[in-house]
Parts: structure tokens; C-alpha cells; sequence
């Protein structure tokens, strides 16, 4: 004991890594004509100056290079840099593209980018050049970020990590079948199963858990250290709840005692268990 | 258009075969032409169950690597003309199988039969993998103890996930649960995991209850399918399972001697 905390004030760590998700615009391009381009992008940030001002901004190829059209990317940073803002990121840009971008100091960001990239497209409906912030919008304030999808992805995702950061927002994976025995699910954001969780399973998400059926398998929310998460199920059965890295196992539950719904949180890096 | 039909478990010793045999028997006597297929190559049984292992002269194995043709290794069963037997290869092990020389086989095989049985081998291994991979059904076949529905349970996870349809997104595999060897004595005695149970904990559709039954063991040393003893308690439940499969509505037997449990069974789904 006494020499760990010895070691430990010789090199008390000065850093440390944690996840954060971000929303910051992105520029879906839908023409190669880098003068139109920047001619519709003044305008756009003409309506709301302050917001733009300065303001991050992803550019997203792929619709482009669906079109089979190729845009310099070393001329389009530049248009976005002479016009106040400052590219953060690339995303469904093609190998070359991508190499230009890293050459600029622009990182690539990567997933998800059919769903975000339509869904972007379709909810500005513009023209060429248009954000994914709700275009046209007059005010000076800021208009509301990327609207946040990702909505109910229904399949197990099982890496995803977060250590870059990401400039899409995630929240609810649905899951709508059971999850039996021997399978494993991870969630970015809150995870939602509607159907029982067998023994020998495991689910986690960095955010909430609820559970629908019978909760036999393994739960750990807030895996990610988010202490503010909970598990909620319709019948504990589990065989190990966590949350944030604190566990209890089943031996540890009064197990006949909560096959009814309750809600698993954390209270004092203890977890409490309550009847809902 | 022909269906596919996975008998699995996960565990050994549940009565896969035993079901594979009366099940294929039970379809082709209701006049649909049926195959079955054993996937357990090394370990190769079914040929007894059926009482044909004296006539086997190729195998699956030949007819993957094209040393026979599919007519040339099916048997055709004695019994009833329109079930055929396709015996796997005592000699060999599971890695003569590749996911391409079943698919072949089975897509062969869906030109010519209304329904295609595969036994799998127990595991989860390539074995048990290729033999549910094409499935369009699947009959879980459980013991009501608690090692057995835990890998029966095993087995339903890996169906959703890497089968053919799942991985291409296909509507699932339908799964059917037969509850084998159950004894409701023992259950009353609390040494057996009731239907009840077995459907708290996998939440899946009952297809039918077959009893603990000497006729079983009869059958399979007589190399005669069980299904038809027809005065043998596990010969009805196996001929009800094959109706209800093939959509007629008939009510769970064997479960109790009461009747009060049967309303509570329909109750669920």
C-alpha cells in the first residue's frame, strides 16, 4: 500500500483520455464546380454570419463521387478556409481525395457515411453546395446542429470505438429480437432491447440500457465511465449488472427478490437497485 | 418451392436423429417427396435410425468432391418411396464439408423435393454450422434440463446471426422447439424443467412434446423411425408434430394427465 501511494505522487498523471461526441456541420457536395461552390456557400453563410463564423465544418464527398465526379480537394479546403470556416474533417472522399486531405492536416472520418450522407442530402434538398444544418434558416442564432440519426440500427454492432473524435451524435440502438445465449451487443449510445436477454449473453452500451423481457444475460451500461447511466428491465435475473465498471454479480442479488421490473443506478460508486 | 429443414441442438444425446428420421418419414407419408441428410461425416448414424446402413454405397462426401452423382448416393427409403436418405461418410471428418459443395447439394436437391432434413451433428463446429447455414426452419430439439436448453439457446443465437439468411437479410429461419424425453412425472416431482419452463427461458413456439419412451430405443434398434410404431406414445407425438408443422391445429399432448395445462400452453402464443 505504502509504496504504491509513494509511486503514486511521484507521477500523478497530468493527462488523460476521454471520448466526447461532437456535432458539427457537414458540407454534402453535390457539384464538382468549385466556383459555384463557394458562390452558394457565401450565401449561405451571408444568412447567418455568426454562425459560421469560425465554425468547423466536415465535407462530405460521397454524393460526388456517386456522380463519378471528382473534386480538387486541395481547392475546396481552400474556398472553405477564405470563407471564415474551418474543415475539421473528410468523409466519402476516394483514396486520393483522402490522401490530399491528411496532406492538409484534415482528418478522415469514416462510418456510417451512407445513411448520414443521404439523410443530410435529402434533409437540405438544395442544390450544390449545402449544409446539413437546417439550410435557409435567417436568424442569427445557431441553427440546430446535424440532426442526430444513427436511430435503431437493428443489428450488433460489436466494435465502434469512439477514440476518434466523431462528428456524427449517436443515440438508440433498438434491438428487437432476442438476445440469446453466446451473443453480444454493444451499443455507442443507449441501447433498447425488447425481448428477453438470455443467460451467457452480453449487452453493453455507453449509455442506458433498458430491457423489455427478462434480463438473464449479462448488462454493463455506461461503459464508457458514464456514471449517469442506468439499466432498467422488466425482470432481473442477471447474471452480472454494471455500471461504469461497478459490478455486482449474481450471487450478489437477492435474485428472487427482483424478478419484477426495476432500475439498476449508481449512487456513491454503489449500485442501487429499485422497484419502478 | 421446397423448404429446408434444420433438426439442431447444440448438445448431444437430445434425440436429433430420432427426430430427423420420424420427422422425414412423417412428411414423405403425408405424400411430400422428402430427403434427409445426415451432416454428421465421421460419426454417421442416421443409416441405422432408418435401417438402410447396408445399402449405403456412396456418401455426401462423394457427392461434394464429385466422385458420385446426387442419384447415385441417395437411398431410397424402404418403407415409403417418397423419402430418401443421403447417408454421411463414416470415414472421414467434418472439413471434407465446404459451405459450396452443400450449397450445391441442397440447391440440387430443392429441384426434386418438397422438403430437405438436415441432421446436424451436435456443437457448434462447421459440422452443426453448414448443416443449419441454408436452413429455412429450424426444430430445436431440447431435454427439459437445464445444460441442454442452454445450448439450445446457443444454437437460436447463432441461427439468427450467421445463417444464410441472416447474413444475406433475409426474413429469419423459423425456429420450433421440440421439448424430447420429457417425463411429466419427474416434473411433478421437480427432477425436470416443466414446458413451461424450457418456454419461459427460450420464448419460443412449441411444435411438440415427445415423451421419455422404450418405443424410441425399439425403434432405433430395429432401424425402423419411430413415427411408425403408430401405437407408441412418442410415434403419435412425432405424427402431431409433422401435422403441425404442415399447418393443421392439433392440441399438446403428453405434456400432463390434467387438461387445465393445455389452455395455459395455447395461451402463449
Amino acid at each position: 500500500m505504502s509504496t504504491d501511494s509513494q509511486q503514486n505522487a511521484h507521477q500523478s498523471p497530468v493527462l488523460e483520455f476521454k471520448s466526447s461526441t461532437f456535432s458539427v456541420p457537414v458540407l454534402v457536395l453535390a457539384s464538382n464546380d468549385v466556383i459555384t461552390i463557394e458562390q452558394q456557400l457565401q450565401e449561405k453563410i451571408h444568412q447567418a454570419p455568426e454562425f459560421f463564423k469560425n465554425s468547423p465544418l466536415v465535407f462530405d464527398l460521397q454524393e460526388l463521387n456517386k456522380l463519378d465526379l471528382d473534386i480538387d480537394v486541395t481547392e475546396l479546403t481552400h474556398v472553405i478556409r477564405k470563407l471564415g470556416l474551418l474543415p475539421i474533417g473528410i468523409r466519402g472522399g476516394g483514396a486520393q481525395q483522402n490522401q490530399q486531405a491528411l496532406e492538409l492536416g484534415i482528418p478522415i472520418h469514416s462510418g456510417h457515411i451512407a445513411r448520414d450522407g443521404v439523410y443530410a442530402a435529402n434533409q437540405s434538398g438544395t442544390g450544390a453546395a449545402s449544409t446539413a444544418t437546417s439550410s435557409g434558416a435567417p436568424k442569427q442564432q445557431a441553427p440546430e446542429p446535424e440532426p442526430e440519426l444513427e436511430s435503431g440500427h437493428d443489428h450488433e454492432s460489436e466494435q465502434e470505438s469512439t477514440a476518434e473524435p466523431q462528428a456524427v451524435a449517436v443515440n438508440t440502438t433498438i434491438i428487437t429480437h432476442p438476445v440469446r445465449s453466446g451473443q453480444r451487443i454493444y451499443a455507442a449510445g443507449d441501447l433498447v432491447i425488447l425481448a428477453q436477454v438470455s443467460a451467457g449473453a452480453e449487452i453493453l452500451a455507453e449509455g442506458n440500457i433498458h430491457v423489455y423481457g427478462s434480463l438473464r444475460g449479462r448488462a454493463l451500461a455506461g461503459v464508457q465511465g458514464n456514471t449517469e447511466a442506468r439499466i432498467f428491465c422488466s425482470a432481473l435475473q442477471a447474471e452480472l449488472i454494471s455500471i461504469a465498471g461497478n459490478y455486482k454479480v449474481s450471487e450478489d442479488l437477492n435474485s428472487a427478490a427482483h424478478i419484477r421490473p426495476v432500475q439498476i443506478y449508481l449512487q456513491n460508486h454503489t449500485l442501487v437497485i429499485k422497484d419502478i | 418451392m421446397a423448404r429446408i429443414i434444420v433438426v439442431t441442438s447444440g448438445k448431444g444425446g437430445v434425440g436429433k436423429t430420432t427426430t430427423s428420421a420420424a420427422i422425414a418419414m412423417g412428411l414423405a407419408k403425408k405424400g411430400h417427396k422428402t430427403a434427409v441428410i445426415d451432416f454428421d461425416v465421421g460419426l454417421r448414424n442416421l443409416d441405422l435410425i432408418m435401417g438402410c446402413e447396408r445399402r449405403v454405397v456412396y456418401d455426401f462426401v462423394n457427392v461434394i468432391n464429385g466422385e458420385a452423382t446426387l442419384n447415385q448416393a441417395l437411398i431410397r427409403d424402404k418403407n415409403c418411396n417418397l423419402l430418401y436418405i443421403l447417408p454421411a461418410s463414416q470415414t472421414r471428418d467434418k472439413d471434407a464439408l465446404s459451405q459450396e459443395g452443400v450449397g450445391k447439394i441442397l440447391d440440387e436437391l430443392k429441384k426434386d423435393f418438397k422438403y430437405i432434413v438436415c441432421d446436424s451433428p451436435a456443437g457448434i463446429e462447421k459440422g452443426a454450422h453448414l448443416a443449419m447455414y441454408f436452413a429455412d426452419d429450424a426444430f430445436i430439439v431440447t431435454n427439459p434440463e437445464v445444460s441442454s436448453v442452454r445450448d439450445s439457446d446457443r444454437m437460436l443465437g447463432i441461427l439468427s446471426s450467421k445463417s444464410r439468411r441472416a447474413e444475406q437479410n433475409e426474413e429469419p429461419i423459423k425456429e420450433y422447439l421440440l421439448l424430447s424425453r420429457y417425463s411429466p412425472d419427474r416434473v411433478k416431482l421437480g427432477e425436470m424443467l416443466s414446458v413451461d419452463d424450457v418456454q419461459e427461458i427460450l420464448s419460443l413456439h412449441l411444435l411438440g412434446v415427445i415423451p421419455e419412451s422404450k418405443s424410441v430405443l425399439n425403434a432405433s434398434n430395429s432401424g425402423t423411425p419411430v413415427i411408425l410404431d403408430e401405437k407408441s406414445d412418442a410415434g403419435q407425438a412425432y405424427a402431431d408434430i409433422v401435422a403441425r408443422y404442415l399447418g393443421e391445429d392439433r392440441p399438446h399432448r403428453f405434456i400432463d394427465d390434467k387438461q387445465g395445462l393445455f389452455g395455459k400452453l395455447f395461451g402463449r402464443k
